[in-house]
């Protein structure tokens, strides 16, 4: 700790830190445009001048960036020094000479970085009489708005974008004045981070483009703290709804997992919620019923007995409870594929066996030699595949050290680093897009994956490939083998724990879906086992909850099982294939409209909140279930009428589930006896939003399962991070409010970070899967291997128009060689029987004898892949 | 303590004053012409609606009475899908006149709107347009604006310059 | 016979006295409006008379709400103490020959232990509340209340050694050759500031100021509750103005007209005053009220008692 002057007063601060940083941490109020948390400093716009001293004598001083200045010891500087101010009120005069009269149609006003900084130097005139530039905007994709003139050239779009997230068709043109951010043409942005260009560029250069199709201001939503729903990372999200619907998602910090930044799946898969499939009412044999008369029908089914229930690794861990609770532990089944659910139990079983640590996704960002094995994370978990980007920079900015350059000094280190990349190695059946940054990428089948992650665990000889990666990983300081369920292949996971453990490396695997670990927890049969049940009659009635059991078995099994059932029973958000073939259909709330835990690929339990009230019936999976529990007569379901009470019956049941009440606080949380606010204090239109209806305005809802309310009302301060509906500071309308939530800039948010950790190691581990057969290909016949797409692969988020807009088709992936020998533009694949006239594109680097199709995208859906797939014409 | 039997006697004799009460329904006020009672939506001098749906009227509103909804036409012209207005819960401050940045709120000296059904004093977008620009004639906001609408490019709009051209490199 | 008569009495009394109290709802809003150059309420029924059922009909029907955090019980009893405190006031007060409820050889005391009583719903009021506001006008009224009570007891001794009686009828027919407001103006004036302080009316209404206390004590009443202090405050007035009239003003005594109607009269020019003190003077200080109580009055009345019981002594 060294010790700092701010005008004349001692401080302590960190001297590897800028200070900037510093005084941010301290609370003071210094503007800045170029500088970003996790981008570092560039000294680009000059904006965050203070004056320097040399010594307490020395009353001239001289100005410096804030951001460029080390926080030394005994450094003394003034903030409120009228040069100072008077230089900072220069600045923003000049980057707002050519900034247009566009506030009141802009998307970033009122959270935007360069009014609060404009207001915060005290610019409230403009004196410049001449002609503004102005700029032809560009056509950015589904995702992201641009209007260029509106850019103050802090250039820190491009530095996400290219320095940060290895997006390479975002750059700046041109010259002088007349600098111009955006692609070589018109073209959908092609990073899969491209959303954070919202959030990192200060003004409305970049705005949300599904925000502006039903465009409401910072101050009018209403928010909650949410967990992503469309991948197994769990990253912090704060949607915002206004009107009963959902109208757009931000990132909310988490220090250990999201950071700054989310995927553009993340950000944009919200659609959903609002998607016309939505089923809004109960419908019993497809004609519409009340939601009495639903809860009714369920009840009587309850009563009658002989129920299964089949669970769904995408609803909350209370949702699935309550579903095991309604049918009891022995008629609960999770929902899951038969064979992913044993890859998700056996991964877990790794996990809490001690065999590696288990890295958060910062963890991963500080690692400095990376195996990823058979996972394509930019696609499956896209928010890791950023931190993994981070990785590479680990060992060559240790190897500049002697050259005492801060890390913080953005620039310089790049000067320094130039491309060196620190040993990143992928072993994947296809090109994935962190292929890039790798030292050394291997192509290979499935089983040849694993055999390769087994040899490095045992490899000595530096010369093969896998002697190579044992060597890089053995000889980093924080090494970290990267694995999943997305090959679906038990070898694999086998092999990276093996790998993980031999070379002391950390072990991170990518689960399927946002609660797959929680499901796996809670136990449960297979779908095989479900399916026996009630073809042998054991079981008359089938509950579906949240699930559409044509993604997760083969459409015959599951026509067979819902023939052989007496009822089947859907819970669900979106009209799917179950819920077509469902007698009773009950509209369940989405992640924004409900409560519960998620349990994400660390075996970290993370709660979500009600973000606003649905229109229509929609209700919780775990009500309904209650409520038809009630009527049946079971009073035990009374204590599970509050989200508290469910929690708290869950972790008595299930041992392993005893700590899921700490992830937040409980509903009866209060903070000087208020409950926190949904909704910002500025809140508009209360008394006139629903005026058209009737004009005597209804009481606001209550929350019983929350100390969040449905209101502007409450507590003011800052409540505990689990809380955090969104960021707002005085004065800091922007996300970079941000600053002011945390504990120091960068670190955790004040009031520790949120989350629990479920799974303690045991040290049980055991070797089970031995090291497979090498591939051999097949004549005629291709092993069909699942391709993901971060856009259209999650079952919900394709529902979102901007996300759908850019899932791929069907299609059969063949390797150039494959494809010359067939040598036409579609290609008939019979796939477990069934056979499929598709589109062929041409994937180079596919191993030989392997073929690819799209993952979770129809008609490939509920099909086990890998699998074989024979051509009626192929060598 | 002789003020105050003064006071007392001076207030005694006020109930031999005229009475100032305007009887009102029956008498009318003259009122000036920008005197401000209700708001209506202006409209451009081109005819097109002024108001530009920036939620600023709402926010500022004290009593939260104005809720709307901003939408676009299909050449990027921002407009208030729906504008509601409780006038019910109005308190006449004038503070959204005073937000608005297009100067299509503006206050007429209509404040006398008595209903005996309270729904009635809701009012929408239809009822408060009117069909001309209001106290300001000639402002109209997309004129100054950057963005670009139909029938104004980029660099159409007062003082401002043409589009860079990006593939010049003279200095 | 007499049993129905007394009964009789007793209905006459408390159904005029709340017809007057409400009534007073209107008439203080009109009166003050012409003394303010306004007209008042004129629009409900002739002269607006009709305000007093609107008003009634709207007290009746708001929504009788009791904040969470009051005190259940004391909270619901405080409006009624007022109320019957006042009213068994009206027990003592003779009217007319004849027409009185009760009599009472102690009449004046009785009078005055039931205004002392009244203090006690102010403060039970406050307290109950649980409310800062609340609380603040119910510790003012308890001590305004106190340091008021002491003098006007005190400035009414005068009085009753004149008369040589406690009975408020004796009182009266003592009377008869000449008001007591004559000998005793300056308890007349003593007891009129007292009767105002007592009845915490304007401008001595520190416990309800609502510029600073937002209605004090009454601040979280609403409905029929808050309709309770509002009626005791205009059978308050009554009650001052019937005993002005009593004690100095010779009650009933007058030609020509029969007793009754001199009576209210007399009663309805008290209550006038009142208002038009509302409508013209301003509220003091708390400090300034307290020490003008213990400062002024109570030296003022005391010298009264010395001088009245001097002279009485001197010539009887």
């Amino acid at each position: 700790m060294a010790t700092i002057y701010i005008d004349n007063k001692p401080y302590d601060a960190d001297p590897s830190r800028n200070l900037l940083d510093v005084c941010l941490s301290l609370g003071f109020r210094l503007p800045y445009f170029c500088w970003h948390p996790a981008l570092g400093s560039v000294g680009a716009c000059r904006q965050c001048a203070v004056k320097q001293f040399k010594d307490e004598q020395d009353t001239q001083g001289k100005l410096v960036m804030a951001c460029m200045t080390p926080a030394a010891e005994g450094t003394r500087i003034s903030i409120d020094d009228p040069d100072a101010v008077e230089f900072r009120r220069n600045i923003i005069q000049g980057l707002m000479m050519n900034h247009p009269h566009d506030c009141p149609v802009c998307d970033e006003g009122g959270e935007c970085h360069l009014q609060d900084m404009t207001v915060m130097t005290g610019h409230d005139y403009r004196r410049y009489r001449f002609d503004k530039r102005t700029f032809r905007n560009q056509y950015l994709g589904p995702f992201v708005n641009h209007e260029m003139n509106r850019c103050i050239q802090c250039y820190r779009c491009v530095r996400f974008y290219r320095d940060y997230a290895g997006g390479r068709d975002l750059d700046c043109f041109a010259l002088r004045d007349i600098v111009y951010f955006g692609r070589r043409e018109d073209g959908v942005l092609e990073s899969e981070f491209s959303g954070n260009l919202v959030e990192v560029c200060p003004t409305g250069v970049f705005t949300d483009a599904t925000l502006k199709q039903h465009y409401t201001r910072k101050w009018d939503l209403e928010f909650a703290p949410s967990i992503c729903a469309h991948c197994s990372l769990g990253c912090n999200t704060s949607p915002g709804a206004r009107y009963g619907t959902l109208r757009r998602i931000v990132n909310r910090y988490h220090s250990e997992i999201n950071g700054y930044f989310l995927c553009d799946r993340g950000r944009y898969g919200y659609e959903f919620v609002n998607s016309p499939l939505r089923i809004r009412d109960v419908t019993w044999q497809g004609g519409v019923i009340d939601g009495a008369a639903g809860v009714e029908r369920l009840s009587t089914l309850l009563a009658a007995g002989k129920v299964i229930g089949i669970g769904s690794p995408r609803a909350s861990l209370e949702a699935n409870f309550l579903l095991r609770e309604a049918v009891g532990a022995a008629n609960f089944f999770a929902g899951m594929a038969d064979d992913e659910l044993r890859l998700v139990r056996r991964i877990l079983e790794i996990m809490q066996s001690g065999m590696a640590s288990v890295p958060s996704l910062r963890d991963i960002e500080l690692s400095d030699a990376v195996f990823v094995v058979g996972e394509d994370v930019s696609n499956t978990a896209p928010r890791m595949a950023l931190s993994l980007r981070q990785s590479v920079r680990q060992q060559p900015i240790r190897s500049i050290e002697k050259l005492r350059i801060p890390v913080w000094n953005d620039n310089a280190v790049r000067d320094a680093v130039q491309s060196a990349k620190g040993p990143f190695y992928i072993a994947s059946p296809y090109p994935t897009r962190l292929d890039g940054i790798a030292t050394e990428v291997c192509r290979a089948a499935p089983d040849d994956i694993a055999r390769l992650a087994f040899e490095v665990a045992e490899a000595s000889d530096e010369n093969s490939p896998a002697g190579r990666i044992a060597a890089a990983l053995r000889n980093a300081q924080r090494p970290l083998v990267v694995s999943g369920t997305g090959l679906n292949n038990a070898a694999i996971v086998e092999a990276a724990a093996r790998a993980a453990q031999a070379l002391g490396a950390a072990l991170s695997y990518v689960l399927p879906e946002v609660n797959s670990a929680g499901l796996a927890m809670m136990g449960g049969g297979t779908l095989a086992e479900a399916m026996e049940a009630v073809r042998g009659g054991a079981a008359e009635t089938v509950i579906v909850l949240e699930n559409d059991l044509y993604r997760r078995a083969p459409a015959e099994a599951v026509d067979a099982l819902f023939r052989s059932a007496r009822h089947v029973v859907a819970l669900d958000h979106l009209t799917n294939g179950t819920t077509a073939r469902a007698d009773l259909v009950l509209p369940a709330a989405t992640f924004a409209e409900s409560a519960g835990t998620f349990v994400n690929n660390e075996g970290r339990a993370q709660r979500f909140f009600q973000v606003f009230i649905p229109h229509g019936e929609i209700q919780e999976s775990r009500r309904w279930l209650r409520d038809a529990m009630l009527a049946a007569g079971r009073i035990e379901a009374e204590a599970l009428d509050r989200l508290d009470g469910v929690i708290g019956a869950l972790g008595r049941a299930l041992p392993r589930f005893a700590r899921v009440h700490e992830a937040a606080p409980p509903a009866a949380f209060r903070l000087v006896g208020k409950k926190v606010p949904r909704e910002p204090h500025r809140y508009s239109g209360r008394t006139a939003m629903l005026a058209n209806i009737t004009v005597s305005e209804p009481k606001p809802p209550e929350d019983p399962d929350s100390a969040l309310a449905f209101s502007m009302e409450g507590y003011s301060g800052q409540p505990p991070p689990p809380l955090i509906p969104f960021f707002w500071a005085p004065g800091w309308n922007s996300i970079q409010s941000l600053n002011r939530f945390q504990e120091e800039i960068a670190g955790p948010l004040r009031g520790g970070e949120s989350g629990v950790r479920l799974l303690v190691p045991n040290g049980a581990g055991q070797q089970q899967a031995g090291v497979p057969p090498a591939f051999q290909p097949r004549n005629g016949e291709r092993l069909l291997v699942p391709v993901y797409h971060v856009f259209g692969s999650e079952e919900l988020s394709r529902e979102a128009p901007a996300v759908a807009s850019l899932a791929p088709g069907p299609y059969l992936a063949l390797s150039p060689e494959d494809a010359k020998a067939l040598g036409e533009d579609t290609a008939e694949v019979s796939i477990g029987g069934k056979t499929h006239r598709l589109p062929v594109l041409v994937i180079s680097g596919l191993p030989e004898g392997v073929a690819g199709v799209p993952a979770g995208i129809p008609p490939f859906t509920g099909l086990s892949l890998p699998a074989w797939g024979k051509f009626s014409r192929m060598p | 303590m002789l003020s105050v039997l003064r006071t007392i006697w001076e207030v005694f004799l006020h109930a031999f004053r005229k009475r100032v009460t305007i009887q009102f329904p029956e008498e009318k006020p003259r009122l000036p012409p920008r005197y401000r009672g209700r708001i209506i939506l202006s409209r451009d001098p081109d005819g097109g609606e002024r108001c530009v749906a920036c939620y600023l009227c709402a926010v500022a509103c004290p009593v939260d009475c104005i809720a709307l909804q901003a939408t676009e036409d299909s050449t990027g012209r921002r407009y208030p899908e729906f504008f509601r207005i409780n006038f019910s819960r109005c308190i006449f401050c004038g503070f959204c006149e005073e937000a608005c940045p297009t100067y299509a709120i503006q206050l007429i000296p209509d404040f006398y709107m008595s209903e005996y059904k309270r729904q009635n004093l809701v009012y929408e977008k239809e009822d408060l347009l009117i069909s001309g620009p209001g106290k300001y004639e000639g402002y109209n906001y997309w004129k100054v604006a950057g963005v670009k609408i139909g029938g104004k490019d980029k660099g159409e709009a007062e003082r401002e310059a043409p589009p860079v051209d990006l593939q010049s490199l003279l200095p | 016979m007499n049993g129905l008569y007394q009964l009789a009495v007793v209905f006459g009394v408390l159904v005029v006295a709340l017809t007057i109290a409400a009534g007073l709802i209107w008439l203080e809003r009109r009166l003050l409006a012409l003394w303010q150059d306004r007209y008042g309420p004129n629009r409900v029924g002739p002269f607006g008379l009709f305000q007093v059922l609107a008003d009634m009909i709207k007290i009746f029907t708001k929504e009788d709400w009791t904040a969470p955090f009051a005190d259940k019980a004391t909270f619901i009893l405080a409006p009624a103490i007022i109320v019957v405190t006042v009213l068994l006031s009206f027990a003592v007060v003779p009217f007319a020959p004849g027409i009185v409820v009760a009599d009472l050889d102690i009449g004046l005391l009785f009078f005055l232990g039931m205004s002392s009583l009244g203090v006690y719903s102010v403060v039970l009021a406050g307290w109950s509340s649980d409310n800062k506001y609340s609380l603040l006008g119910g510790m003012r009224a308890a001590a305004q209340m106190l340091s008021y009570e002491v003098f006007m007891g005190l400035s009414l001794m005068g009085v009753v050694v004149l008369a040589g009686s406690f009975s408020l009828t004796a009182i009266v027919e003592a009377q008869r050759n000449l008001w007591f407001v004559v000998p005793q103006f300056l308890g007349f004036l003593l007891f009129m500031i007292a009767g105002i302080a007592e009845t915490r009316r304007l401008p001595f209404d520190l416990p309800e100021a609502e510029s600073e206390l937002i209605a004090g004590y009454h601040a979280e009443y609403s409905g029929m509750k808050f309709g309770m202090f509002f009626v005791g405050e205009y059978l308050g007035i009554i009650l001052i103005s019937s005993m002005i009239t009593v004690l100095f003003f010779g009650g009933w005594l007058g030609p020509v007209l029969p007793g009754i109607v001199w009576f209210l009269i007399k009663v309805f020019f008290f209550i006038a005053f009142f208002i038009l003190l509302r409508a013209a003077l301003p509220r003091p200080r708390f400090d300034q009220l307290m020490s003008w109580g213990w400062k002024v009055m109570l030296p003022l009345t005391l010298a009264n008692v010395l001088v009245t019981g001097a002279l009485v002594l001197a010539f009887a």
